[in-house]
């Protein structure tokens, strides 16, 4: 299908494309071992966050907690505000994002552009710090209905119900499934939905690495893991540096001509890792991975050229997933 | 051949500011009471008094979290790469680098006239 009534009903239904030059060669004779690509990038506002930001929106609809005129607030950096925003403008309603008062120019200028306020937070404190900050600002808006990506249940159930089932529909045959971890709703929903349905099938997590600057200011006290993160639904959790991610984006371009931001060259590069590993054993397997947004918002960073060590150089301390 | 295991910034105080120490163990768990026997400590920080590892701690074997490899049972080998790392949330690392990148920064911008309440300090 191809026509539909508004942007919003055409979120989601992205394409699965085979990745038939990067899949690992297996040896003749051997069971094939392919990678295939979910183009997120082609939702509305060119991320996957628009799911989550549409299920969210339309379950606090549903529970009476959003009407015409309200106002959403949302901690978020990045993709989420930009589908929220979209999402808020098409359904009538105000939103307010906490950021970071350092984060890309992009970014703010996109949020504005779909129609966001921005209320910049302390850059001190941390992650935990700008949860907090919007949890404050919420506390004393007390009509402003937060929606907290990292703990509504409806983030997760917006995978279940369609991440999940697509890829189940057009990868029958499915063995692992790679997303990136964030507030870890895509691995939680489609994780779960796929390891009801598919015997045997692999959850994998790929989390970015930054330059050590991000963690320097982190207490091992004051840690702080989603409330939608369940461990038992991964199998595995791989962490990827700059230098690799960047090194996957620019291959995924280079070879199989998609163009995505460094978080979905961090998940490639974990779903090479687990492809090469089903070739070393022998072993048939159908790898789906998230391309999780284009490589628009990213440009500016300089690293889709020159060297390695030169673009990890222009990604350091940048927020590159 | 030894086990080379990268200390962040926060416990950096335990290894005389090395980065970069190493240990010896057939399990991650040896190798912390390695560690612990020449950086006094530092094993206190990770691993919690009913002996499991700490919630906020993630540690990587070769990149590959170890919570998924056995914790501190997770068989490791010469030549081994160990990265100990905070937890921190994911969508919101972004706050988290933000704030790192500008941590000299310290004052609140306030945009569309909203109040940002000043609990940072």
């Amino acid at each position: 299908m191809a026509r539909y009534d508004s942007l919003l009903d055409a979120c989601g239904g992205t394409p699965l494309v085979g990745l038939p030059r990067l899949s690992p060669t297996a040896p003749e004779g051997a069971p094939p071992v392919r990678l295939w690509a979910k183009l997120e990038d082609r939702n509305p506002t060119g991320s996957i966050k628009d799911r989550a930001a549409l299920f969210m929106v339309r379950a606090a609809e549903e529970a009476g907690q959003l009407r015409p005129g309200d106002t959403i607030l949302e901690p978020t950096s990045g993709n989420t505000g930009i589908s929220l925003a979209m999402v808020a403008k098409l359904r009538g309603y105000r939103l307010v994002c906490v950021m970071p008062e350092n984060v890309s120019t992009e970014r703010v200028q996109l949020l504005r552009m779909y129609g966001a306020e921005i209320i910049f937070s302390p850059a001190a404190g941390g992650s935990n710090q700008a949860v907090a900050t919007a949890k404050q600002i919420a506390a004393e808006h007390p009509d402003w209905v937060m929606l907290y990506q990292y703990g509504n249940e409806a983030n997760a159930r917006a995978h279940y119900e369609t991440t999940g089932p697509e890829l189940l529909h057009d990868l029958p045959t499915i063995t692992h499934f790679v997303a990136g971890l964030g507030t870890t709703g895509t691995l939680m929903g489609t994780g779960r939905y796929l390891r009801e349905k598919v015997e045997g099938v692999q959850v994998v997590a790929a989390e970015p690495r930054y330059g050590e600057l991000v963690y320097g200011l982190r207490n091992i006290d004051e840690g702080y893991v989603p409330e939608l993160y369940d461990a038992t639904v991964l199998s595995r959790r791989f962490s990827v540096g700059t230098r690799d991610a960047v090194l996957r984006t620019r291959q995924l371009v280079e070879v199989e001509g998609i163009f995505a931001g460094f978080s979905t060259g961090a998940i490639l590069h974990a779903a090479l890792a687990v492809a090469h590993e089903a070739v070393r054993a022998g072993r048939r397997a159908d790898v789906a991975f998230v391309v999780a947004d284009g490589g628009w918002k990213y440009l500016s960073t300089g690293a889709y050229g020159g060297t390695l060590a030169d673009a990890e150089e222009a990604l350091d301390g940048q927020l590159w997933a | 051949m030894a086990i080379e295991v990268r200390i962040p910034t926060i416990l950096r105080s335990y290894t005389g500011g090395a980065k970069v120490v190493e240990g010896a163990g057939d399990t991650l768990g040896e190798l912390l009471t390695d560690l612990d026997s020449r950086h006094g400590g530092l094993k206190g920080r990770l691993v919690t008094e009913a002996g499991a590892l700490h919630r906020f701690v993630n540690v990587y074997v070769n990149d590959e979290d170890v919570r998924f490899l056995g914790a501190l049972d997770a068989k490791l080998n010469d030549g081994d790469s160990i990265t100990i790392l905070p937890a921190v949330a994911g969508g919101a690392f972004g706050f988290a680098a933000a704030a790192a990148i500008g941590s000299h920064k310290l004052s609140t911008v306030v945009e569309s006239g909203h109040p940002v309440p000043d609990v940072a300090r």
